[in-house]
């Protein structure tokens, strides 16, 4: 079979797949306006024991790996390979600091006896268990997406030394820098629902 | 319908079967990124499953032939009917047409050589068997196969002690095929159409995945993330449906049908669209109403997503949800009948050509009918409390799955398989299977209305006394069921080793597999035909 490469659509597949992966999040972020509308003072309460700080920072962290990875886009579409791969590797580390963060702060958490089914949690009142149960499925699901994601940009830095990624074939790079913006824009939602409304 | 070049120089080309590609036997298939042969392994694998789950259902049955316990106790018969129902819902029906007729056909029918990512394709299956071998296991592991029902309700699923965590992942992971899959065909229908392949010149049955597809792209993900709620709440206790730490159970019926409603049409619409592909062949006659069932198969995939609620009339959910939901199942059926009576008009007038397909078409339009309705009666409000939970609704649902969906899907077999195979069945055993099928099907069905029309409630391993006849009766009708189904297959399969050659158009179809040989070569066509007839233009 001859090799047949349709850049519109892929770029049509990938997004009807980023579509999907909304509708994975909206199911949490239904679950999360019920419970939010049921428990509105238990909900108020206990989002004011996140970090704001470490939140604010992950975000930043969060925006500026978008940043860099569309400058990795841009240097291959112009055919700079080199400074393209150096911006998936600060992707890739900032994609990692974040994950570290989200550690250090469900770390803490988990210090102070705050986890799901812990008997200090099971002690509070019901909106704050559901507050707790909903910030460790989501921030969990996010995280589990940016581990994802991270392979996958690390495959793509790959196929660039090889070459199999170049300007005139640069779709999965493209590809993979959307699905890493779905990522980020679900933490833009992320992170007000959890840590800013209170 | 095309210009396929010269007829003598395809045909001297070897057709898919002989092209192995570059694996050798077994591999051949299992590795393999051509859509017709990837059609093929769903074709075996949902095949399987469909008898697992006909066993199942047979000895439901036999248990319910007499009151009491007869062959089994109740936590046996708990996980038949929750195994059943998995198998089939999400085994087979969901996937079956899409995934064999729509790998098989859709690429052809468009004018294309394959799908528009044929590895993904690939994946798709390998998914679908990940997540079938998951559910599988889940049934011989920890703590013994699930007895929730194939709604895996809360707060049952987060108590009951058996192995219900890996159950749902399994169905997780066969969500993941769905969506792959769905992409693909959306994908391929926006980009692969050959020239002149307008979207007024689709076949109506590459319209119905088309509709089927979005569906399986916009609603799997919820019910995916409903799984996964289910898993962390059995291994952390995250507490989201569990009344006992705030959750509420009525959240997650209604995120649980926000997919599963849809779902059955997933299982219909396809099955719809074989029907108006295959109607207007045997009646040598253009379809009636092109675009009116076109149009409708996308109202149904809409409204169809906005009526989930109906599954929840006796669940607590407020009086304005309920008489919203009922007003909005009662205007699917709108498309529905639009559908039906462009099929008999399409039939009114023709020379009628009475084939084995054409015959499952007409059981289809038949049973579908009696479905529809009694789906009217129940989703009524005042009805709906007395019928909610007894076996008209497994009655109810068995006429639009197995009645409607079976029976496209049995109509699919007899259409293309001269086509998928090169040879031909025997078609008065054909007639024969499809008369005892639509005889044992009725007496087993309809006696389910009446139970439960009575409130015989369903899931029930034990009735009381007044119900017996009606249930031996349903039992009866099951044997003669089975008996057509086996008929069926085994004349289906004395065809694929003995029949007689196939032509390349035994039914004279004037969409494009008809114009290429029986079976295809692995490219289709030699080179991509250019469209410039409608799909049921006859002349």
């Amino acid at each position: 079979m001859d090799e047949h490469k349709d850049y519109t659509g892929s770029k049509l597949g990938m997004w009807l797949f980023l579509l999907s992966e909304i509708l994975l999040f909206g199911g949490l972020f239904i679950l999360y306006s019920m419970y939010r509308y049921k428990h509105p003072v238990d909900f108020h309460l206990a989002a004011w024991e996140l970090s704001r700080p470490l939140g604010t920072l992950n975000t930043l962290i969060l925006l500026t790996s978008s940043l860099t990875m569309a400058f990795s886009i841009a240097s291959l579409r112009r055919g700079d390979y080199r400074i393209s791969k150096l911006f998936i590797i600060a992707t890739i580390f900032l994609g990692f600091l974040f994950l570290g963060i989200k550690t250090i702060e469900w770390g803490a958490k988990i210090e102070h006896g705050i986890y799901p089914n812990s008997p200090r949690l099971l002690g509070r009142s019901k909106g704050e268990i559901l507050f707790f149960g909903l910030y460790y499925s989501m921030t969990g699901l996010h995280a589990l997406h940016i581990l994802v994601g991270l392979l996958v940009l690390s495959i793509m830095f790959f196929l660039m030394i090889r070459g199999r990624i170049n300007k005139d074939h640069c779709v999965p790079l493209e590809n993979s820098g959307l699905y890493w913006h779905l990522v980020d824009i679900v933490w833009i939602f992320l992170f007000p629902l959890f840590y800013l409304i209170t | 319908m095309a210009s396929t070049g010269e007829t003598e120089s395809v045909r001297a080309r070897i057709s898919f079967y002989e092209d192995q590609g570059q694996y050798r036997g077994i591999f051949s298939w299992i590795l393999t990124t051509d859509h017709k042969r990837i059609g093929l392994l769903y074709f075996v694998s949902v095949i399987t499953f469909f008898f697992s789950g006909v066993v199942l259902g047979f000895f439901m049955r036999l248990e319910m032939v007499a009151p009491g316990g007869t062959i089994m106790g109740p936590q046996t018969y708990n996980s038949l009917f929750t195994l059943h129902g998995i198998i089939m819902i999400f085994l087979v029906v969901i996937p079956a047409i899409p995934t064999i007729f729509g790998n098989f056909f859709l690429p052809i029918q468009i004018g294309a050589r394959d799908v528009a990512f044929p590895r993904i394709n690939l994946l798709s299956w390998w998914l679908y068997i990940a997540g079938a071998i998951t559910v599988m296991v889940s049934v011989f592991t920890g703590g013994g196969p699930p007895d929730t029902g194939w709604t895996f309700y809360a707060p049952y699923s987060l108590r009951t002690t058996v192995n219900v965590p890996m159950a749902v992942f399994g169905v997780f992971i066969l969500g993941f095929s769905s969506i792959l899959t769905g992409i693909n065909f959306v994908t391929s229908t926006h980009m692969l159409r050959a020239p002149g392949m307008t979207w007024k010149r689709l076949p109506l049955f590459v319209w119905s995945i088309y509709s089927t597809s979005w569906v399986q792209i916009l609603a799997t993900p919820v019910i995916g993330i409903t799984m996964v709620l289910i898993f962390l709440e059995r291994f952390f206790g995250v507490g989201v449906f569990d009344p006992a730490k705030g959750g509420d159970p009525i959240l997650y019926q209604h995120l649980f049908w926000i997919y599963s409603h849809p779902a059955t049409y997933i299982m219909i619409l396809p099955a719809m669209g074989i029907v108006s592909d295959v109607v207007p062949v045997f009646a040598r006659k253009k379809i009636f109403g092109y675009m009116a069932i076109a149009i409708s198969g996308v109202a149904i995939a809409a409204v169809g997503s906005l009526v989930w609620g109906h599954h929840m009339f006796v669940s607590g959910q407020s009086d304005f949800a309920d008489i919203l939901f009922s007003l909005l199942t009662f205007l699917v059926a709108i498309p529905s009948a639009i559908k039906v009576f462009n099929w008999i008009a399409t039939l009114h007038k023709g020379s009628i050509v009475l084939e084995p397909p054409l015959f499952f078409c007409l059981a289809f339009i038949f049973l579908f009918s009696i479905g529809g309705l009694t789906g009217l009666i129940q989703g009524a409000l005042a009805p709906n409390l007395h019928l909610h939970d007894t076996y008209w609704i497994p009655g109810h649902f068995h006429y639009i799955i197995f009645g409607g969906m079976g029976f496209g899907l049995f109509a699919a077999f007899h259409y293309w398989f001269p086509k998928m195979f090169g040879r031909m069945y025997h078609r008065k055993t054909a007639k024969l299977a499809w008369l005892i099928l639509l005889v044992g099907f009725n007496i087993f069905y309809f006696s389910m209305l009446l139970l439960g029309w009575e409130g015989m409630p369903r899931r029930y391993y034990d009735y009381l006394p007044q119900f017996r006849t009606l249930h031996l009766t349903a039992t009866f009708g099951s044997w003669i069921l089975i008996a057509g189904l086996i008929i069926m297959f085994a004349n289906l399969f004395r065809g694929l080793l003995k029949g007689e050659k196939a032509e390349d158009n035994p039914w004279g179809g004037a969409t494009l597999e008809w114009q290429i040989p029986s079976p295809p070569p692995t490219e289709n066509f030699e080179e991509i035909p250019t469209v410039e007839k409608g799909p049921y233009d006859f002349k």
